[in-house]
């Protein structure tokens, strides 16, 4: 099992999300530097979150024009697994692997909490340990969060169930005083059609360590684990 | 050439004595790039003239110190060969004048202070102070010092793990913005600044040269008066994503033995680095200032040494293996120009197109520098005035409710949330708490941080007032079950020039030392900001202190967090009701003056000593000290934070205001799960130390009797609305 | 009348997001690309039909709150309506 994480500059959660993946599959990932034209051989390749590039400009643009980004697309669009957290969602829709965009924060400024989500697909290859409808807390943190996109391509990512989580309180209520950012539906991870690319704002990572407090996020890691095996 | 007339001489903020010194030192008249370098120099931000020689009555070692002050920060060992490497820094003038950029580039220059010593950032606080929330620039001033704080830690990818906010009318127009940082570095592994080996070469890496922050140094020591629109044009901005790539490319070339010493371009930019590297290191430097990267054109020599662009440092290595070092940051799109050549002259040599623009040998630089006894007078309040309190008729509920929603006891989640604090991965204990606890990566041991200061008692007794924010920072430490090592300080006040501000300064330090030497928590590290007035009035003395200690195994730790019902609520520590100085008494009684608690420094020690042993060895997991707003306040915290409500047990003398919002120090609340209690009574006992059962965890409220209770909820909404409104309102 | 007031960073002032955005085009190829600056443009709808009198309005609006006069410079000028 390949595991690659890559490294833009400005990442700054490629540690962390490496530590979790070796943790749960026993093998450390490998770092791949942006400016590699090459992939290595990949089941897994991982946009993890941070600052690409500064995030100047636009979240994840200037990654999303990178040299390894090209050979990310082109090695999605031939069915390989990839999973963008935070910054790395910015890039996967940046880069037109998914779609609608992340824009600023209703609130106009950066919040970094821990959040209830509620799990809307649990049969995807990233999600099936979890149960529909479960509500599990894992932290958000984040300026450019707040998803957005056409009502008809909305409307196409919910007829198709791709909706992965969506934000929510603790007994599960999806509303706007439920919605940290402003996401359209309170979306706060989608799938492709082909369900071979998740794209999502909050940190998996961060909720898989029982010495920090959280473990909602040990599901997502077996789940993916368990689908490479 | 410029000429030197005494205004410029003066404009650059150097007295008639020190420029008689310089023209005996050099024989002849300072250029005037020679001027600027020892204007940066010889600032009271660079060369701590006022404040030098009561800063060395501190004591600064233990067994556990490895590196004091006097480098980029100071060096403790924790054991397993890691060192936690820390400093806190101000950076009030510059958030003064514009405070996103302000704020970004302090938590921007104290990152790099860490880093250049070889250790990862791994917690950034942050103690920040502002006016009157009424005064019409403490909202626009606060938001854009939170959001630069944000802004530049959150991109770094550190996490900004606590700190604390205060509002009082004396930060009106001086806002104070103070920035720590704590790193973790192999002890093998530290770098120094001390300049070494004749020949070497002197490198600049990182970003290019603009005329960003020129006279910053001068600037941040001067005394701001109502033209200070007109000093604008010379704040730095902050680029967190350059300073990221050059963490990166440091540590990288870090592993590789290249470097012979390095230091960070801080304040007083090129001038300090290579004045204080090489006078460490008792060698001579030639710099050509036409090797230096520069992003406008034009710039002379004088704005090229001066100038305060960020994210830059100063490096010392061998000739032959400058194509390796460059090759790191050439991966990293870091400028990287080889500028200068270590030399045996002991002199400072600069040149620029091709002409001698400065030759000043560094002995003057350095120990010429000046230093002043200044006189000073140490001021007391007089007694506190107890004689209204008892005219307050509102129930205890009632002023709990008031305190709880008040500027500086009410929750600052408004304020944390908008910093990355979980990134990183280790944050086991977040903001909120007495300290934060930070696991040291891939160990099971933790550090634990705080920082914070009690201004109001160092201006109501200056002493007293050392003695309590030394004692403060160690109780909170000892408070999550740590031992504490040891403190940096971050000195803020007014003009030293006045006998009872340089007063104050010697009084707090008095109080300090005092502390430091009982409770054997020395100062490693720190920052002195001098001349915090505006038209002649100056903020209350702020000495801020950061506290590092070390959770052995994290197995073992606690929490304000009240877990169980059913829990015995134990008071650590004798009550008197003092509440001069109290926030009671400022926010009901409506009085500021009076004397402060006394801190009682043996007692502190023997009853935080067995505290730590409770958490420790009999595994106390619930452990709240009592300070700003009493027990009442301190017993809230613990309520909300667990959900879980307390019904008190108190006797009729203890049911007064005093008992419940004095803020006599050396006091810890505890909740002792029933089965651990008599074994908790006896080790509190056999230690000789005063406590108290106060009553039990039970339900949703806080019951005081059954006329005065309150519930949870209502607390919490209390708690969390007065930030949130003021705001967003 | 519709006022424009574009707002860039002073002279001198460093530009992160301009730095950025030029070594990113420079990186896709785009080697003509020179010094890159980040702006931004504000559109305003303003009652008046004097445009002397529209632009002191303007200019105490981006003095007292659109731009930065520590870091930036703002320039106004005036949309011709259709």
């Amino acid at each position: 099992m390949n595991i690659s994480v890559i490294v833009f500059p400005g990442s700054n959660c490629d540690r962390d999300i490496a530590l979790s993946l070796k943790k749960f599959s026993n093998k450390d990932p490998l770092m791949v530097w942006h400016q590699d034209h090459s992939l290595p051989e990949s089941d897994l390749i991982v946009l993890p979150g941070g600052f690409s590039y500064g995030d100047y400009l636009r979240c994840g643009s200037m990654a999303a024009n990178s040299p390894i980004m090209k050979e990310v697309v082109k090695s999605a669009n031939n069915g390989s697994t990839v999973i963008g957290i935070c910054n790395g969602f910015q890039i996967l829709t940046e880069s037109g692997l998914l779609p609608g965009t992340l824009i600023q924060n209703q609130g106009l400024s950066f919040i970094c909490k821990n959040t209830p989500l509620k799990v809307e697909n649990d049969s995807s290859f990233f999600t099936h340990n979890y149960k529909k409808d479960d509500v599990i807390n894992i932290p958000i943190a984040h300026n450019e969060g707040n998803y957005y996109a056409s009502d008809d391509v909305v409307k196409d990512i919910e007829d198709n169930e791709l909706v992965a989580f969506r934000y929510c309180d603790q007994d599960g209520e999806i509303n706007n005083k439920t919605n940290p950012n402003g996401s359209i539906k309170n979306i706060a991870g989608i799938l492709n059609k082909n369900g071979n690319v998740l794209g999502m704002m909050p940190h998996p990572e961060r909720a898989a360590d029982s010495i920090i407090g959280l473990n909602d996020g040990e599901k997502f890691f077996t789940s993916i684990i368990e689908s490479l095996q | 050439m410029t000429e030197i007339t005494k205004e410029l001489v003066e404009e650059h903020g150097i007295n008639n004595d020190e420029y008689k010194f310089i023209l005996d030192s050099l024989n002849r008249e300072p250029t005037i790039t020679e001027l600027g370098i020892f204007s940066a120099m010889w600032s009271e931000h660079c060369s701590y003239k006022s404040s030098k020689n009561w800063l060395k009555k501190l004591p600064t070692k233990n067994n556990k110190v490895i590196q004091g002050p006097g480098e980029n920060a100071g060096v403790i060992d924790i054991g397993d060969g890691d060192a936690a490497i820390f400093k806190m820094e101000s950076h009030n003038h510059p958030s003064f004048i514009e405070p996103y950029q302000g704020a970004a580039t302090g938590v921007g220059g104290i990152m790099r202070d860490v880093f250049t010593m070889g250790a990862r950032p791994v917690a950034l606080l942050n103690s920040i102070r502002f006016g009157d929330p009424k005064h019409s620039k403490t909202k626009h001033l606060l938001s854009g010092v939170v959001s630069g704080i944000g802004g530049y830690g959150n991109c770094m990818g550190v996490p900004t793990v606590g700190g604390e906010v205060e509002f009082n009318s004396c930060y009106n127009d001086n806002i104070l913005v103070n920035a720590m940082c704590v790193g973790v570095a192999k002890i093998d592994k530290i770098f120094y600044s001390k300049a070494s080996g004749i020949g070497n070469s002197v490198v600049y890496v990182g970003s290019k040269t603009g005329r960003d922050g020129i006279h910053g140094a001068t600037m941040a020591s001067a005394e701001f008066d109502d033209d200070s629109d007109e000093k604008r044009p010379t704040v730095q901005v902050g680029d967190p994503f350059a300073e990221k790539l050059l963490l990166e490319a440091c540590l990288e070339l870090m592993t590789k033995d290249v470097i012979i010493a390095i230091q960070d371009m801080g304040a007083a930019g090129l001038t300090s680095s290579a004045v204080e590297m090489a006078s460490k290191g008792d060698v001579g430097i030639d710099l050509n200032l036409d090797l230096v990267p520069c992003r406008e054109s034009k710039m002379s020599a004088y704005e090229i040494m001066l100038s305060e662009s960020q994210e830059r440092m100063l490096m010392i290595i061998e000739p032959d293996r400058e194509q390796e070092a460059k090759a790191v940051f050439d991966k990293w799109g870091l400028d990287f120009s080889t500028i200068g050549i270590l030399t045996d002259t002991n002199h400072l040599v600069i040149n620029h197109h091709g002409k001698l623009k400065a030759e000043i040998k560094l002995d003057i630089l350095e120990s010429g520098a000046p230093s002043y006894n200044r006189p000073y007078k140490i001021i007391r309040e007089p007694e506190f005035d107890k004689s209204k309190v008892s005219e307050v008729l509102d129930s205890s509920i009632d002023i709990l409710r008031i305190l709880i929603n008040s500027p500086n006891l009410c929750s600052r989640r408004w304020v944390w949330e908008q910093y990355d604090h979980m990134v990183m991965n280790d944050t086991v204990l977040t903001p909120g708490g007495d300290a934060a606890i930070v696991r040291v990566h891939g160990t099971n041991k933790g550090l634990a941080i705080s920082a914070d200061s009690t201004p109001r008692y160092c201006s109501a007794d200056p002493q007293e007032g050392g003695r309590q924010v030394v004692a403060e920072s160690w109780r909170n430490l000892t408070s999550v079950g740590a031992l504490p090592i040891a403190i940096t300080d971050c000195m803020n006040f007014g003009n030293p020039e006045k006998e009872e501000i340089m007063g104050q300064f010697a009084g707090v330090v008095s109080g300090m030392i005092e502390a430091c030497n009982t409770l054997d928590f020395p100062v490693v590290s720190g920052n002195v900001s001098l001349y915090n007035e505006t038209n002649g009035k100056g903020i209350n003395p702020t000495p801020v202190i950061g506290g590092v200690g070390l959770i052995k195994d994290l197995n073992h730790f606690s929490t304000p967090l009240i877990k169980r019902e059913n829990d015995v609520v134990i008071l650590i520590g004798k009550t008197d009701g003092y509440l001069g100085q109290s926030i009671y008494a400022k926010e009901i009684l409506n009085n500021t003056s009076g004397l402060p608690p006394r801190v009682n420094l043996e007692n502190e020690k023997k009853i935080g000593d067995v505290v730590r042993d409770l958490i420790n060895i009999q595994k106390i997991d619930t452990v709240h000290d009592i300070s700003d707003g009493g027990l009442l306040i301190a017993l809230a915290e613990m309520c909300i934070a667990g959900n879980i409500g307390v019904k008190l047990d108190l006797n009729k003398e203890e049911m007064n205001h005093g008992f419940l919002f004095g803020e006599d120090q050396g006091r810890y609340i505890i909740s002792v799960p029933k089965s651990f209690l008599s074994s908790t009574i006896k080790t509190l006992e056999g230690k000789g130390i005063y406590s108290q059962n106060i009553g039990e965890t039970r339900g949703k409220k806080i019951i005081i009797n059954e006329q005065d209770q309150i519930s949870i909820e209502t607390l919490r909404d209390l708690h969390e609305k007065w930030f949130k409104e003021y705001m967003e309102g | 009348m519709k006022a424009l007031v574009k707002i860039m960073p002073k002279n001198g002032v460093l530009d992160p997001q301009g730095k950025a955005i030029e070594n990113s085009l420079n990186q896709l190829g785009f080697s003509q690309v020179g010094n890159v600056r980040q702006g931004k443009i504000i559109e305003i709808e303003i009652n008046s039909n004097n445009e002397q009198e529209a632009k002191k309005i303007i200019e105490e609006a981006s003095n007292k709150l659109l731009a930065n006069l520590v870091i930036e410079d703002y320039e106004i000028s005036f949309l011709k309506e259709d």
